[in-house]
């Protein structure tokens, strides 16, 4: 006799518990209990928690917790065609431009490329120690033969962190200028970012093939875009009042005000957001790589499989020294900014 | 009271006239205005029914080419009465007319257009552009109006030198000292050449000695431009200095306007009393005011002449301290009246005296 049973007994259920009654499977406690001539009376003091499979015992109407888990899958595949005809085209210009930029990256001779990578840096940061610095970590790993992973990494976390400004950067806008947006927005931002970074994958899994490379392109971006969202959400908001009060005492059009003071004024900001985007594309890269997602990760991943320390131990390192490379571009970059409108 | 006070100088046209304006901010400004205009006041209003009075039932005229000076202690509503003015913030009930148009009925292209080209404004704490340079924030007003990029720098230019920053066109704003920054948000007001001008405490973050000089460069300004000019300050020196029309504002509603010396002379109001006696009247006061209108015959025992604008200080300067002088008052020239020590003297006795604690206004 299980535990609930006097519940269903006295409400009077009993009649549609026995209607559905069929025989499923059985678990092993419920094998053994019957092997032991039918389960003991339970004391106060063991009285198992109403959840579902124990109310399940007593029961049958009643669905065990692996159903309710088996009815979100069903759920979901029965949703899954009519979504896909709807994001696989729209989703398809992702996977071109991670091939693209892929094959691109990888197929650029690696004397040009890099040099191109230190003109870009000298660009953006003016700064010769950073520069020397990324020309270093470059022909070390290129010395050590991890110069392909380590650029077909970078280029899946370039067309990601464009996509994630180009996106992120407009919404943040939105949020700033509308207090429902922010409240609608923010739980999504918040979920985005505590959810386990594997939980994103599973429900790509079952969208897209595991071939195609928009899978992992969606969810760096889905991990990546948030603080760039956030922070571009926070800059406008922090803009001077008295700022924007002389605009509007001038007559500024919101769109004059919009791209000649909200968005300079917030650009520190902004770029403080890129910079997370940044880091936050290269922690999710190489999580993708259990999703087909080539580069760094790919090796990490085999250090783990086939449990060579080595190889695991000297792509980690390879992956730190990318993570410095692109925090100290882009925080130099920041700096250069920060230093033309302090005030 | 003074609400229904009209500007009394026929040769001045008003540029801007006030029409019973209220301001109620909360939840339900209607519901506080009803109750506003059924004398509930703005202490009641608060506890009473949670709605903040704002404004009460203001009537200002503003003569054209004049500087009218809005005064009031901090929450006397002031800053909020400027804002109406070009309606960054919006009335709850009367009428604001520019030139005759009620700015209340115009759509929002028509106030852009109202504030890119008729008012200019000049905030307390400067509101420059700081990623931008000088010579792009004083040229700011007509770069929003989509102008001649070599005629914005022009006039830009000649603003910037006119208010004394020759020079410093390229650097920006956090470089220069406060100042020189509000030098910067006169120069840009100007450059917008909007005839009427605004000015929110313009002055009243800036330490004494650049204060006076921003006054005398103000006034100065004005000998030659005859803008329309609304100032906002807490300081009576400064509204005494500066002021053709005074306002002052207590709570909200206008408890005394007019001409300067009148209001220094005739308070209506303890609250008013109590502020000019703290103020240096010999200073102040201007032998026009107190003299005696000149009838018949020119008075044969005076010491000398006094202009009528001069101040009774300066009087009592010429006077050597005798209080038996007397002088003869002109005006370009030709006297129009007559002025004694004694008179000098008693127009330096305030009303009341302040120790008599009329603070609790």
């Amino acid at each position: 006799m299980a535990a609930y049973d006097w519940f269903f007994d006295t409400v009077g259920l009993r009649e549609w518990c026995n209607a559905t009654k069929s025989e499923g499977t059985m678990s092993m406690a419920d094998l053994l209990a019957k092997a032991n001539g039918g389960a003991a009376e339970t004391s106060w003091w063991e009285v198992p928690f109403p959840s579902l499979d124990t109310l399940n015992k007593s029961c049958e109407a009643v669905i065990r917790t692996r159903d309710f888990t088996a009815s979100i899958e069903q759920a979901f595949l029965g949703v899954k065609d009519k979504m896909k005809v709807v994001l696989d085209p729209l989703t398809q210009p992702l996977s071109w431009m991670l091939d693209g930029a892929l094959s691109l990256f990888v197929g650029t001779p690696w004397w040009l490329l890099i040099a191109l990578m230190l003109m870009l840096t000298y660009y953006a940061s003016r700064n010769v120690l950073v520069t020397i610095f990324v020309a270093f970590s470059f022909f070390l790993l290129a010395f050590i033969d991890h110069y392909t992973y380590a650029v077909q990494t970078l280029s899946i976390i370039f067309v990601c962190t464009i996509l994630s400004v180009l996106m992120g950067v407009p919404i943040g806008i939105a949020m700033s200028k509308s207090n429902t947006f922010q409240r609608f927005t923010i739980p999504i931002l918040d979920m985005l970012q505590t959810l386990p970074s594997f939980v994103y994958l599973i429900p790509l899994i079952f969208l897209f093939s595991v071939t195609e490379s928009k899978l992992y392109g969606i969810a760096i971006i889905m991990y990546a875009i948030v603080p760039v969202v956030r922070l571009t959400d926070l800059g406008i908001r922090l803009v001077d009042k008295d700022v924007i009060e002389a605009a509007n005492a001038f007559g500024m059009t919101s769109r004059q005000k919009l791209f000649g003071v909200e968005i300079p004024l917030a650009l520190p900001n902004i770029m403080a957001g890129i910079n997370q985007t940044i880091m936050m594309a290269l922690a999710m890269v190489v999580i993708a790589s259990l999703v087909s997602a080539p580069g760094l990760g790919t090796l990490v991943l085999r250090g783990i499989r086939n449990l060579e320390l080595g190889v695991g131990l000297v792509s980690g390192f390879a992956i730190v020294l990318l993570a410095v490379v692109l925090d100290r571009v882009s925080k130099a970059s920041l700096a250069r900014i920060n230093a033309a409108q302090s005030h | 009271m003074a609400s229904d006070y009209t500007l009394n100088k026929a040769s001045v046209p008003a540029k801007v006239v006030i029409k019973d304006l209220y301001k109620i901010f909360g939840t339900n400004p209607k519901m506080g205005l009803q109750h506003v205009r059924n004398g509930v006041n703005k202490t009641d209003l608060l506890d009473q029914y949670g709605q903040v009075l704002g404004l009460r039932d203001i009537n200002v005229e503003m003569g054209e080419g004049q500087i009218t000076v809005i005064m009031g202690l901090s929450g006397s509503g002031k800053s909020t009465l400027i804002r109406h003015l070009n309606r960054l913030i919006e009335p709850t009930a009367g009428e604001i007319l520019v030139d005759g148009v009620d700015v209340m009925s115009y759509s929002k292209s028509q106030l852009r257009e109202l504030r890119q080209s008729q008012m200019s404004m000049v905030f307390q704490k400067f509101a420059l552009l700081p990623h931008r340079s000088v010579l792009v924030n004083a040229g700011m007003a007509m770069r929003i109006r989509g102008e001649e990029e070599d005629a914005i720098n022009a006039e830009a230019y000649k603003w910037l030198e006119r208010v004394g920053l020759k020079g410093v066109e390229n650097q920006y704003p956090h470089q220069l000292s406060g100042g020189m920054q509000q030098r910067v948000g006169i120069a840009r007001a100007l450059t917008s050449n909007a005839p009427i001008m605004l000015m929110d405490e313009a002055f009243s973050a800036l330490d004494p000695l650049i204060r006076t000089d921003m006054q005398n460069l103000l006034l100065e300004l004005q000998k030659d431009l005859h803008k329309t000019i609304v100032f906002i300050t807490h300081d009576l020196d400064e509204a005494l200095k500066i002021a053709d029309h005074l306002v002052i504002l207590k709570d909200g509603h206008t408890v005394q306007q007019g001409e300067p010396q009148d209001i220094l002379l005739n308070p209506c109001d303890p609250y008013i009393e109590d502020f000019v006696g703290d103020i240096n009247r010999a200073r102040v006061l201007r032998a026009r005011s107190i003299m005696l209108p000149l009838s018949g015959e020119l008075p044969s025992d005076t010491q000398g002449q006094v202009d009528h604008d001069d101040t009774l200080e300066s009087i009592i300067a010429r006077s050597g301290g005798d209080i038996s002088h007397g002088f003869i008052v002109t005006k370009e020239g030709t006297p129009v009246g007559t002025i004694d020590m004694t008179a000098v003297l008693k127009a330096l006795v305030p009303r009341i005296s302040t120790d008599t604690g009329v603070r609790n206004y």
